[in-house]
């Protein structure tokens, strides 16, 4: 058989894995996302915990980011992969249903990022938080606000304009650690081109494209984040 | 929980430290030399170095480490008999050196920015003193340039080392049997994914933490200025009493 070129290889002609990586890209795109959006509500629960809980409260917070940032995320992954399973295992046995019952690794992988960033996010929220001004949280109590209606109005808004570039390094972070995801079969970027690799015996090729669609996104994204700073940012003087 | 099983655990996951710490300091030291001459190339101005420097640091840092690692472990192959005919084949066949080599050149794409950032940090009033007593180019560099830089530099870069650490455990991927993959081996075995990662998750984090202390006591040991003085105790004058 004659050898395909490499843009014949990762194309989209007949012979070409070009649609199938489109699609993983995708795949990678949303787990990421899931996992980032995840990890922003498990950031916040925790941040709120760390600047407003009470000692054991701020204990267990500052326990978790602690931890989750001290271990690696793969064996975060396995604990989910394998514990979800188990878990989900005992839960059906219940049920009266036996064996093995996996969990959907979309759903691992998503959690899996989600608290792993959520220990991360939680850093940054509570970095933005000591920024916002006390005067206007004075300010907005003594205007009668609510707690919530505090946090809608006033709180938020401006968390989430300072939390701007550290979300976005949380959020490449996110990006790279999908790639993990890989281990749990999940058809994502990485996983599809050692599918391709394996069965072309071209894995240079597939692995350097992989590169290259990683090389996108982040570079896609941090224009994106750049954006978003600069609209942000529109309504403020900056010292320098 | 089961307390003797976690401890057999415990015996098995331990035997893959020396592993975890040999791969993190290797690439480590092989990785801060090189990121030390990524730092140089980027703040030469010179375009030559500066734009391969920058490149370099894009394509590491945007891209996932294990994305590297199978093409350094699995890709490379593909070239095999290039690789023999270069006699390189025996490097790029051990998966101990493909990790080695991948964390090398992603630690290096951080680290170079964390270097850049220290050596930058460099008040330019030191330079012109030393200038001013008649310090030049290496002698600048290697008195007051680099000690500086250096430890404006270390926190970020303990921060760097720890995910060193942590970045270990995706060897276990290309059969590096380290902490994290004898970790998965037993949970395949036993089914008890819990229990294996607490243990698993107890020596990472006491690993981290021991790094963690020995780097600030490197930073307490070289920031001298900043420590208070010892206190002097009042003595008895005997000739007065």
């Amino acid at each position: 058989m004659q050898q395909l070129s490499y843009f014949e290889l990762v194309g989209f002609g007949p012979n070409g894995w070009g649609w199938a990586l489109l699609m993983a890209t995708g795949m990678t795109i949303a787990v990421a996302t899931c996992g980032f959006l995840a990890g922003s509500l498990v950031g916040t629960f925790v941040a709120w915990g760390k600047i407003g809980g009470n000692a054991p409260v701020r204990w267990l917070a500052d326990g978790y980011t602690t931890v989750l940032r001290g271990i690696p995320d793969l064996l975060v992954i396995y604990l989910f992969y394998f514990g979800g399973s188990a878990a989900l295992g005992a839960v059906g046995s219940l049920f009266g249903a036996e064996g093995f019952i996996g969990v959907p690794a979309f759903v691992t992988g998503a959690l899996a990022i989600g608290i792993v960033s959520g220990a991360y996010q939680a850093e940054v929220f509570r970095g933005a938080y000591q920024v916002v001004s006390r005067g206007e949280l004075e300010a907005a109590r003594s205007v009668g606000m609510h707690r919530w209606l505090m946090f809608r109005r006033i709180i938020a808004p401006q968390v989430l304009r300072y939390a701007i570039p550290g979300l976005g390094n949380t959020w490449q972070l996110v990006l790279k650690e999908s790639a993990l995801i890989s281990v749990t079969g999940l058809v994502e970027l990485l996983r599809q081109s050692q599918v391709a690799a394996g069965s072309t015996r071209r894995p240079f090729d597939f692995y350097i494209t992989a590169a290259i669609l990683y090389l996108l996104i982040t570079w896609v994204s941090t224009y994106l984040f750049q954006r978003a700073e600069t609209h942000s940012m529109r309504g403020m003087r900056r010292a320098s | 929980m089961d307390f003797a099983f976690m401890q057999e655990a415990f015996l098995r996951l331990i035997a893959g430290v020396p592993l975890t710490l040999n791969l993190a300091f290797t690439s480590i030291a092989f990785g801060a030399v090189l990121a030390m001459l990524l730092a140089l190339m980027r703040m030469s101005n010179i375009k030559v170095f500066d734009w391969p420097a920058q490149a370099y640091v894009f394509v590491f840092r945007g891209t996932p480490l294990l994305v590297q690692i199978f093409l350094i472990y699995y890709g490379l192959g593909q070239f095999r008999p290039t690789l023999q005919e270069l006699g390189l084949w025996g490097f790029f066949r051990e998966p101990y050196w493909c990790a080695v080599l991948a964390l090398t050149l992603n630690t290096a794409a951080y680290g170079s920015e964390i270097i850049r950032g220290g050596l930058q940090s460099v008040p330019y009033n030191q330079v012109e003193a030393a200038r001013a007593c008649g310090m030049s180019g290496f002698l600048l560099f290697r008195r007051i340039v680099f000690p500086i830089a250096v430890r404006q530099a270390l926190p970020a870069y303990g921060s760097e080392i720890i995910l060193m650490v942590k970045a270990t455990s995706l060897a276990s991927v290309i059969t590096m049997m380290e902490v994290t993959g004898l970790a998965a081996k037993m949970i395949s075995q036993t089914f008890r994914a819990i229990e294996v990662f607490v243990v698993a998750g107890v020596i990472y984090l006491v690993l981290n933490f021991i790094i963690t202390r020995i780097i600030m006591a490197i930073e307490w040991w070289l920031s001298p200025h900043l420590r208070r003085p010892p206190a002097v105790e009042p003595r008895l004058e005997a000739a007065h009493v």
